[in-house]
């Protein structure tokens, strides 16, 4: 029938799954969450997935969609036009159902990247800025957190690096504040140490899914890894430091900021 | 009975949007263990969906009027109560206007990065129904900006985050809530959380409508939970259909389309290509020499602020909705049932610089370039303006030990909500939820948990999964929806809400028996069996209260009682709570304004 798509969705768990094969009508401009919905309320109201406002401003419908990370409300059908779709989870993060992955680890990392802590003659006073010293800051806070650049990152999908790299979502965190004019934090220890920005080895696969077209790797990774560079590699700079002829900027060490260790909790 | 997992707080806040994060953050300053429970994962609460901006009178702007005094909080008081049809808690309104602006700042120390003025400042625009530039924006993704920098902002301070645990109940031990019981969604299994205070922020409850702009989550779930255990409800006949909402694709149906394309210019035209706002029957009297009468008028405010009024594009929503409906109705609409939405005039750099996620969404989603070409839109519900009844200073509901903040709670926004003053609305409130929560945490210890009110709650929700035979909650939900949006939605009658509260009532009797496959691992058809019976009883108190305030006021728009009735009706709010399983609905006289405000509509007429 020209008026029905096949999709093959994973239906499984932590012991293991297959892909099942449904039967959905199309409807114009049809894209993948809305073929997820159909399921749902007419074959298989158990079929789990995550969802949110279905407009691509939340990240929740993450999933990986023949094989390329992609968000489910995003992926319009007639893409695939006559081609198979196969709707699998990401596939970095454990599984907890179906579509449904464990992704707290991305919480946990994430807090551990203080807040921004104003500079002292900006505390409590409105800040002066303009445009266009906000505006890279502008683009990194355009992040959804749907975690397809933690999901495709090699580092953590092929090496499982999570003890040693936060990934590229917390480097465009961390960038968001390290170039935001008003922090006061020193932030470049955590980067190359726990943060591991050395680890990113710049292929950009993490841009390329990003659904908010955030240049990932070439605004924030690049510089920030310039900046960590700077301080902690480089001779000359690290010569003409210690003669005085340039100063460090000097901000807060980050430990000088209370960790509160705030508790992401899951079900036992 | 079936064990559970149990947790203890001083402070107990259930929805992680940004009323919930923002009491987080008071209530963890204010030195107590915070518990804060998710329906989703952290920081995808709807708060995420707003777009234009989170209102605010920082002044940094120059008026629409001509005016040469700075935007101050008296006029947004104004606005606000205008645009409320008066029916609004003043004193809410008041501490709203005058606090909003310190919350905004706070935020920028916070991390949020907001667009700048030439000066440097926080850039301010154009909004419905709101007399200056008071619209403090980041692009056309504000809600993104405020629910991050709080997240953020919460988690540097300190909280125990309980991700995808839905509650269900709020348990009491005599009057007071001692805490909650529900079910993580990952595994099925209970939990059980005792604290000292509750602040409720669940936000609003759109579901039950065919068209809407909610996610899956705005079932009415935290209202429920409070009616049930005996919070008193107000103004739930007011429910706020956002005038643009996508049209097409049909899978798109009822996602927002903000209203900051309209505050950037858009312009509103019918099939025949009529700008169709200038229509003189379109403008309330309330409204009548505010705004430009001509299109070269509006035209000429795009650049030129000071010398010309705002075009009627920027009527308060519940105006401009009423219009693009009377225009359907009569045959002139769209191709798929709307109007066109046009802002092709403002030239593709521009657009896509401040309305960057409009462009993506109608570009990757609709196949629609709106640099190049018009938007088609029509009504979708989109926001609540009742809930549950809360005092003004400390958001406490009439059940000692549950506070609640942001679109749960009523009283702020009156007959209809101004654009981007729910923003402000969940941080001003959101802090003083936080706080009185905290300051009531402080004088009380936690109460005991009775497992008879558990044991109740749990049968209720196991009964899908062990009954046979039952019907899928897809299938009542589905026709509560139509219902709904037939009957109940921006024209109401008294035979429509009528017929949907017999509709309603039999769809209840067939809720009883529902039946769902799999287990309770994340089975989100076992969800919707709770979430729906949730959505049939707000539904039921909505219609009720509809076909009991008979005259057109706000969102409420009857056609056999067309008028604004300031005699009768504009003297009381509709206030509904649990009398054994009935709700019991009564209309309770408003507090009137006292001179020092009322001095200020009048000096502002």
């Amino acid at each position: 029938m020209a008026d029905t798509i096949i999709l093959k969705v994973y239906r499984g768990d932590a012991e293991g799954g297959e892909l099942h094969t449904y039967e959905v009508p199309k409807s114009p401009h049809m894209v993948v969450l809305d073929a997820i919905h159909h399921i749902q309320r007419n074959q298989e109201p158990s079929l789990a997935c995550r969802w949110n406002c279905k407009a691509a401003k939340c990240g929740s419908c993450s999933a990986e969609i023949n094989g390329m990370p992609r968000l489910m409300c995003k992926a319009q059908v007639d893409d695939y036009a006559g081609g198979e779709i196969i709707v699998t989870p990401m596939h970095t993060f454990p599984i907890i159902k179906d579509l449904v992955t464990d992704v707290s680890w991305n919480y946990r990392v994430s807090s551990k990247i203080p807040p921004l802590v104003p500079k002292p003659e900006y505390a409590d006073k409105p800040f002066n800025l303009q445009q266009i010293d906000v505006d890279r800051v502008q683009e990194f806070r355009k992040c959804i957190e749907c975690f397809l650049c933690q999901d495709v990152c090699h580092v953590l999908r092929e090496h499982q690096r999570t003890d040693g790299f936060f990934g590229p979502r917390q480097m465009v965190k961390i960038a968001s504040l390290e170039m935001h004019p008003m922090d006061n934090l020193n932030r470049r220890e955590q980067l190359k140490n726990e943060g591991g920005v050395g680890f990113c080895n710049i292929t950009k696969c993490c841009t390329e899914v990003c659904p908010e077209h955030i240049h990932i790797t070439d605004n924030a990774i690049i510089p920030l890894k310039e900046r960590v560079a700077d301080d902690y590699f480089d001779p000359v700079q690290g010569l003409l430091r210690k003669i005085g002829i340039i100063k460090r900027e000097r901000k807060q060490p980050l430990d000088s900021v209370p960790n509160e260790q705030t508790k992401i909790h899951r079900p036992v | 009975m079936e064990p559970y997992d149990l947790f203890e707080y001083d402070v107990l806040i259930i929805g992680a949007g940004g009323a919930g994060l923002r009491a987080a953050i008071s209530a963890r300053e204010a030195g107590c263990n915070v518990g804060v429970i998710c329906k989703s994962l952290l920081g995808k609460a709807h708060t995420v969906m707003a777009e234009g901006g989170v209102a605010a009178a920082l002044g940094n702007m120059t008026s629409l009027d001509g005016s040469k005094e700075p935007d101050n909080w008296q006029v947004h008081f104004v606005d606000t109560m205008k645009g409320g049809g008066f029916l609004n808690n003043w004193r809410t309104v008041e501490i709203f206007a005058k606090e909003a602006p310190e919350r905004v700042l706070e935020l920028e120390q916070y991390g949020a990065v907001f667009d700048r003025t030439p000066e440097g400042k926080i850039a301010q625009r154009p909004f419905g129904g709101h007399k200056y530039r008071r619209l403090n924006h980041v692009g056309d993704r504000t809600g993104l900006e405020l629910i991050r920098t709080l997240q953020d902002k919460a988690v540097g301070v300190g909280m125990n985050v309980h991700m995808e645990v839905v509650l269900t109940k709020l348990l009491k031990e005599g009057d007071r809530v001692v805490g909650g019981f529900g079910y993580y969604r990952e595994t099925g299994k209970l939990v059980v959380f005792r604290a000292k205070a509750i602040v409720m922020a669940t936000g609003g409850w759109g579901r039950m409508f065919k068209y809407t702009s909610n996610s899956w989550e705005g079932t009415g779930d935290g209202l429920m939970m409070g009616y049930a255990a005996g919070a008193e409800l107000l103004d739930l006949e007011m429910v706020q259909f956002h005038p643009t909402g996508m049209v097409w694709p049909p899978g798109m149906r009822g996602i927002l389309v903000t209203e900051g394309v309209r505050g950037e210019g858009g312009i509103l035209r019918n099939s025949k290509g009529e700008r169709f706002m200038f229509n003189p029957d379109y403008t309330p009297a309330l409204y009548k020499g505010q705004f430009a009468e001509t299109p070269e008028e509006a035209a000429r405010w795009l650049d030129d602020k000071k010398n010309n009024r705002r075009p009627p594009e920027l009527l308060p929503r519940d105006v401009v909705a009423r219009a693009i409906y009377r225009e359907v109705e009569a045959g002139r609409g769209s191709e798929h049932g709307g109007v066109y939405l046009d802002v092709t005039h403002r030239g593709a750099a521009y657009i896509k610089r401040k309305l960057p996620s409009m462009y993506e969404q109608f570009h990757a989603l609709g196949n629609v370039d709106i640099t190049k070409e018009p938007m088609e839109v029509y009504p979708t519900i989109h926001y609540t303006m009742g809930g549950i009844r809360v005092t003004p200073e400390e958001c406490a509901s009439t059940v000692p030990g549950l506070f609640a903040a942001g679109e749960v709670a009523g009283g702020l926004h009156g007959a209809n909500r101004l654009g981007g003053n729910s923003l402000s609305d969940i941080i001003v409130f959101g802090k003083r939820a936080g706080d009185a929560a905290a300051a009531f945490a402080k004088q009380t210890t936690l109460g005991n948990i009775d497992e008879s009110q558990i044991t109740e709650e749990l049968a209720l929700l196991m009964s899908p999964l062990v009954d046979k035979g039952g019907e899928s909650p897809y299938a009542i939900h589905q026709d509560l929806q139509e219902e709904m949006q037939k009957n109940c939605m921006i024209a109401r009658t008294e035979e429509g809400l009528n017929h949907a509260l017999e509709a309603i009532l039999s769809l209840q009797q067939r809720a009883k028996h529902l039946s769902i496959g799999g287990d309770r691992r994340f089975n989100p058809g076992w969800h919707a069996a709770r979430d729906v019976r949730f959505m049939l009883r707000t539904s039921e108190i909505i219609v009720r209260c509809a076909l009991q305030r008979k005259e057109s006021r706000g969102a409420q728009w009857r056609l056999d009682y067309p008028k604004l009735d300031n005699e009768h009706w504009g003297k009381f709010n509709l206030v509904a709570w649990k009398n054994g399983e009935q709700a019991q609905i009564e209309a309770r006289p408003l507090d009137p304004l006292p001179d020092r405000l009322q001095a200020l509509v009048e000096e502002q007429k």
